[in-house]
């Protein structure tokens, strides 16, 4: 999703502005190219009306700088493509408007722990599939493949859908991984989307994993035991997933297994 | 996974097939081992923080008076009758070993989580920079006061063993002053003061001990008596570490070290 790159007009309302010029620093860098060194590269955009980091992006790649790399598909904090680091915190540039930093000056930087592809474009993709891959991030039932398809699916308890819900509307737009210190020191480390996921399938009656086999994927210090309860993740996630709680009901979790 | 021979990662797993095969049991398996390091880490944490509330309300008893404090001491030593009689100062050799037990096992289990290579330090400083985030910034302050208490902490413990019997209004002065060692008991104040206060925060978070509700407020609200406790006790702190070394000022002179305040009074020491 984060490697998908348009092209698309979208600066705001017809030319109107707010008056203030920001000052926008980004970190600019292509591993692409030899010669490229990372720098900050300060950029100054008329800013409009309700203008978020997303349009004064935009902005700069069509008037200013048309080899500036950043990602989005949806614009509305909902496909997770366009995470970065604004002022220091991790956050989705679409989401973010710019009229929230009274000093009018954005330092913009490339979320870390992720490979980059070039200046704020980052490859969460290929992290989030890991993720996905070594959770398992799917329903695990040995029986399903002799079930009578035609048979009424169970119905599901609502609170129990309403949690698997609310799990469920994590974007992966990486913003709890480059948040987390214990991730940025320890490569290895499962990460705070890992754990939502796995506290989706947890939560799920169609799972059949018991908290042994959850235990193989949680049970050392790159899983949960490592995780210092530094709460960046629950601090900076966009859609307000709940780490702090799940985070520890799963460490209780395992060390009870 | 099988090795060749002379494949094998290290040497000595060569010659010793158990340290191999309790490896590739881990490859079946997963220990139980870290699941109960973590516990016992946040426990013994648990068990000092709660301890150095108690140990610095009981120091801080030579705020109300000398004798306060001679009481304290002399009942802690196991004295029937502490306002006359000195108790046994072997318990307190026998306290030490206990709290030094606790200490250590705190100390190795969490000092697996410091960075381990100057990478990893600079990643986590420049993190802790960028973010400008409380918590982190707080495990970082954990960080570097559990490592001045690894060596301080296990400095006072160790002179408390060897000075069992020489603690009292006067005597324990005399360490601050005389002995010159007030840098290390000021050092020592704040970092356990910072470094219990946030390890129980941390460790209620951890474990979501008070979630409630609504976890989130709990969570401001958490951290909130967070500061009150840490600005209590540092301020009391304060005030003991100051009455010791003005009592250590006024005794700082020939003749007068070495004699305990009760034998001043003549009592048994
Ligand atoms: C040798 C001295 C010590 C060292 C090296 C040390 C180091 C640490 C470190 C690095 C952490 C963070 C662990 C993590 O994030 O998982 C920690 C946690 C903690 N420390 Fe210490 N510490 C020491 C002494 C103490 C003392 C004297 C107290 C009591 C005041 C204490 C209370 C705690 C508590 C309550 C926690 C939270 C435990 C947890 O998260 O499981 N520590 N310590
Ligand atoms: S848990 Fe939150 S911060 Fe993390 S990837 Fe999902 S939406 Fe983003
Ligand atoms: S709470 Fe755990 S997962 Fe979340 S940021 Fe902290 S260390 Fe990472
Ligand atoms: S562009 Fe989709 S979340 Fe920002």
């Amino acid at each position: 999703m984060s490697e998908a790159k348009m092209n698309v007009s979208t600066t705001a309302g017809s030319g109107q502005t707010t008056g203030r010029t920001l000052k926008i620093n980004i970190l600019r860098f292509n591993p692409q190219e030899p010669d490229s060194k990372p720098e900050m590269v300060t950029y100054k955009v008329p800013e409009a009306p309700n203008m978020t980091i997303f349009i004064a992006l935009n902005y700069i790649r069509e008037n200013l700088e048309p080899s500036l790399q950043f990602d989005f598909v949806c614009r509305a904090g909902i496909c997770g493509s366009c995470g970065m680091v604004i002022n220091g915190r991790p956050d989705l540039a679409c989401r973010t408007l710019t009229s929230k930093f009274f000093l009018g000056e954005i330092t913009l930087m490339p979320l870390p722990a992720f490979e980059l592809i070039g200046d704020l474009s980052v490859n969460t993709g290929k992290f989030m599939r890991a993720v996905s891959e070594r959770v398992g991030s799917w329903i695990h039932d040995e029986e399903e493949k002799q079930k009578d398809l035609d048979a009424l699916e169970e119905r599901m308890d609502p609170d129990t859908a309403d949690e698997i819900y609310e799990l469920d509307r994590c974007i992966e737009c990486g913003c709890c991984i480059s948040a987390c210190g214990t991730m940025r020191m320890r490569e290895q480390f499962l990460g705070a989307r890992g754990f939502m996921s796995v506290a989706r399938f947890h939560a799920d009656p169609r799972d059949k994993r018991s908290d042994e086999d959850w235990y193989e994927v949680l049970g050392d210090d790159d899983g949960v035991f490592g995780c210092m309860s530094l709460m960046g993740c629950e601090d900076t996630c966009p859609k307000d997933l709940p780490h702090q709680t799940k985070i520890a009901y799963l460490r209780r979790r395992m060390v009870d297994t | 996974m099988r090795y060749a021979d002379d494949m094998a990662p290290w040497p000595a797993v060569r010659r010793n097939g158990d340290g191999m095969k309790s490896l590739l049991e881990d490859q079946v398996r997963k220990s139980r081992m870290p699941a109960r390091l973590d516990f016992i880490q946040s426990a013994s944490g648990l068990a000092l923080a709660l301890f150095m509330w108690v140990h610095l309300l009981m120091v801080s008893s030579i705020l109300i008076s000398k004798d306060a404090m001679l009481f304290v001491t002399r009942m802690l030593e196991g004295s029937l009758n502490p306002s006359e009689e000195a108790g046994w100062p072997i318990l307190v050799r026998f306290a030490v070993l206990g709290v030094l037990f606790l200490f250590v096992l705190h100390a190795v289990l969490a000092m697996r989580k410091l960075p381990a290579n100057w990478k990893q330090w600079r990643t986590m400083r420049s993190h802790v920079k960028m973010m400008k985030h409380g918590d982190t910034t707080q495990w970082w302050v954990q960080a570097i006061t559990g490592i001045a208490m690894f060596f301080f902490g296990s400095a006072h413990l160790l002179i408390m063993y060897a000075n069992n019997d020489k603690i009292g209004p006067y005597l324990s002065s005399e360490r601050f002053v005389h002995y010159g060692l007030w840098p290390m008991y000021l050092i020592l104040l704040f970092a356990v003061e910072l470094h219990g206060a946030v390890g129980l925060y941390r460790l209620s978070i951890k474990w979501g001990w008070f979630d409630g509700k609504d976890p989130r407020k709990t969570r401001k609200r958490l951290k909130k008596v967070k500061w009150g406790i840490t600005v209590f006790f540092i301020g009391l702190g304060l005030a003991t570490f100051a009455a010791y070394v003005k009592i250590g000022i006024e005794r700082n002179e020939p003749g007068k070290i070495g004699v305990p305040y009760a034998v001043e009074k003549g009592q048994d020491h």
